[in-house]
């Protein structure tokens, strides 16, 4: 490996393009350590927030052909106890940014679990006005810009490090709410986060999850968050990190190409097992060589060239 | 998926047997996800599993919401199932083998001794316990495997109704003390499993426990389940003595709930 895959976002300096999906694994120091170890450019933690919550009963998974369906409902043991976990991730290794996701259920709440969390060692925040399936916060934000930007505005103001913005793909314009976003200071945008879907169980006649409703992941899912990262990269001048069921090297490739800096991955962890960052990134890696490309920079966004 | 058969094993303790080539195919140690519709999913050890017939089994104590309405349910009732799932029991060349189960831990170690008796020259020491009496799982099927191989069986209540009158660590330890054993495997309480461990780091012999934590997605993502860096639906649920002193300082001292806080074991 060489550092032609090296890559710079929002201040944040990756080995590679490949992180860690928030809501995977992320939930204790010792499991985003063994992402790290499987050689993650940089990871996401799961959702946090200002309190302790439960999640929803199970089941809070399905397994559905091409991917799969949840509603965990934010599970999390609240930022204050957090703490320990992110400080055990960055004494580990420091040179992987770690990435804490962050929710609430106002843009006051986002602003002081932030804080939190930066001074706690977050290398920068990713802001999750995107879950689709706990009522009051999440994509009920994230689909209405001018609630997206007083987030963006309220945590800004109360923290140095880099804030990214993850974005559902359940609204009719996702670029016009990136570009709500960037305008009000977000450093980099992700996309996608699930898009809201359900499964009934046909001998019962019942919604299978907990909660009914959930949200899709895995590779049903990719040619939609594709879309969105090309057309929020045509939109905004800031680095747009691209999620969504991203298994192989070539999905990476595709994302890139569509205007990702970075791919996050998550869903591929049950099918192929924490061994995909490695293949994704030793993919990536050939395929800039075999393409005579110089740094994985130099294919972000490549697709828009007409 | 219809429940074909139900069987009372205990008081507090039922099989449930359903057709399901799939599941079937799993070896010892592995486990499912039950779907009881409107109450909840859990994770379940299979106690039986008929590669033949395309039938496996769960055995079921009735501790809460959920077991309790399986509990209540009859003979071609439905529920959901998702599995296989994780590492069950590594089947070695082990000769003198050592198994130790303590109340439903037992689920498991059943069919894991009938696959151990189909291989010849095998000695089985088969260490089962219970607080008491009527709560000793599996108690006549492991006699019935075990009387088909070279075998011991020690038996040890809480009360003393039945057996001796012990933990089943205790006679464990003076069986180490003076027997070399080529395999360990357990499964039950957490601290039984944690006393086995450190017997077996003491006598240095090689060791499996199947562990037990909270479950949401059964396929290593949601990581409700951790233990250290492993998740034990899917570096699990059993462990090698080597995995475990990875992990040794969570490991019998706390466990995660669903928010990921820990409490003490």
């Amino acid at each position: 490996m060489t550092n032609r895959l090296a890559i710079e976002i929002a201040r944040l300096k990756l080995r590679n393009p490949t992180m860690l999906a928030a809501g995977i694994l992320g939930l204790s120091g010792a499991s985003l350590r063994e992402v790290i170890e499987n050689g993650a450019g940089a990871v996401v933690t799961k959702s946090v927030g200002l309190k302790p919550r439960q999640g929803y009963p199970n089941p809070t998974v399905v397994q559905v052909s091409c991917g799969l369906l949840n509603a965990m409902g934010l599970p999390n043991v609240g930022v204050q106890d957090f703490v320990e976990e992110i400080r055990e991730v960055k004494q580990f290794r420091a040179n992987v940014p770690i990435i804490v996701s962050v929710y609430g259920f106002s843009a006051e709440e986002f602003a002081k679990v932030a804080r939190v969390a930066q001074k706690a060692g977050a290398d920068a925040l990713e802001l999750n006005v995107s879950c689709p399936h706990v009522k009051k916060t999440g994509s009920e934000i994230g689909q209405n810009p001018s609630l997206v930007a007083e987030v963006v505005e309220k945590v800004k103001a109360v923290v140095k490090k880099p804030v990214i913005l993850k974005l559902t793909p359940n609204v009719a314009d996702v670029a016009e709410v990136a570009k709500a976003g960037v305008k009000a200071g977000a450093d980099a945008v992700t996309a996608i986060n699930t898009v809201k879907a359900m499964k009934i169980d046909v001998e019962t006649a019942q919604p299978i999850l907990a909660n009914k409703i959930g949200g899709l992941s895995g590779p049903a899912i990719k040619p939609v968050a594709v879309r969105c990262v090309y057309e929020i990269y045509e939109a905004v001048n800031v680095p747009v990190i691209g999620c969504g069921g991203a298994t192989t090297w070539q999905d990476a490739v595709e994302f890139m190409l569509a205007g990702a800096s970075a791919v996050q991955i998550g869903t591929a962890i049950a099918s192929v097992g924490l061994g995909v960052f490695k293949s994704v990134t030793k993919g990536v890696d050939s395929y800039l060589r075999r393409k005579g490309f110089g740094s994985v920079k130099d294919i972000v966004g490549l697709s828009h060239r007409r | 998926m219809k429940i074909v058969s139900i069987r009372d094993e205990t008081p507090t303790i039922k099989s449930f047997t359903f057709r399901d080539r799939i599941a079937a195919k799993a070896s010892p140690g592995q486990f499912v996800m039950i779907w009881i519709p409107s109450v909840d999913e859990v994770p379940m050890s299979l106690s039986t599993i008929d590669s033949k017939k395309g039938a496996v089994s769960i055995t079921v104590e009735k501790v809460g919401k959920a077991t309790s309405r399986l509990h209540r349910m009859k003979v071609g009732d439905v529920v959901g199932m998702r599995g296989p799932f994780g590492r069950g029991y590594i089947l070695t060349k082990a000769r003198n083998v050592m198994i130790v189960g303590g109340g439903t831990g037992l689920a498991s170690l059943a069919s894991l001794t009938e696959e151990i008796a189909k291989q010849k020259g095998r000695k089985v020491t088969f260490l089962l316990g219970a607080k008491t009496y009527s709560e000793l799982l599996f108690l006549k099927r492991i006699k019935t495997v075990l009387s088909t191989m070279n075998h011991r069986m020690v038996v040890t209540t809480e009360d003393g109704s039945y057996g001796i009158k012990r933990l089943v660590t205790e006679p464990t330890e003076q069986l180490l003390a003076k027997e070399k054993f080529d395999m360990i495997y357990a499964c039950g309480p957490e601290q039984m499993m944690h006393k086995m461990f450190l017997l077996t780091e003491h006598f240095k012999v090689p060791f499996q426990a199947s562990l037990e934590r909270l479950m949401r997605c059964a396929i290593g993502l949601c990581g409700t389940c951790v233990i250290g860096k492993f998740r034990v639906c899917r570096d699990g649920p059993v462990f090698s003595r080597e995995q475990l002193r990875e992990v040794r300082n969570e490991f019998g001292h706390f466990k995660r709930g669903f928010d990921g806080r820990k409490t003490a074991l």
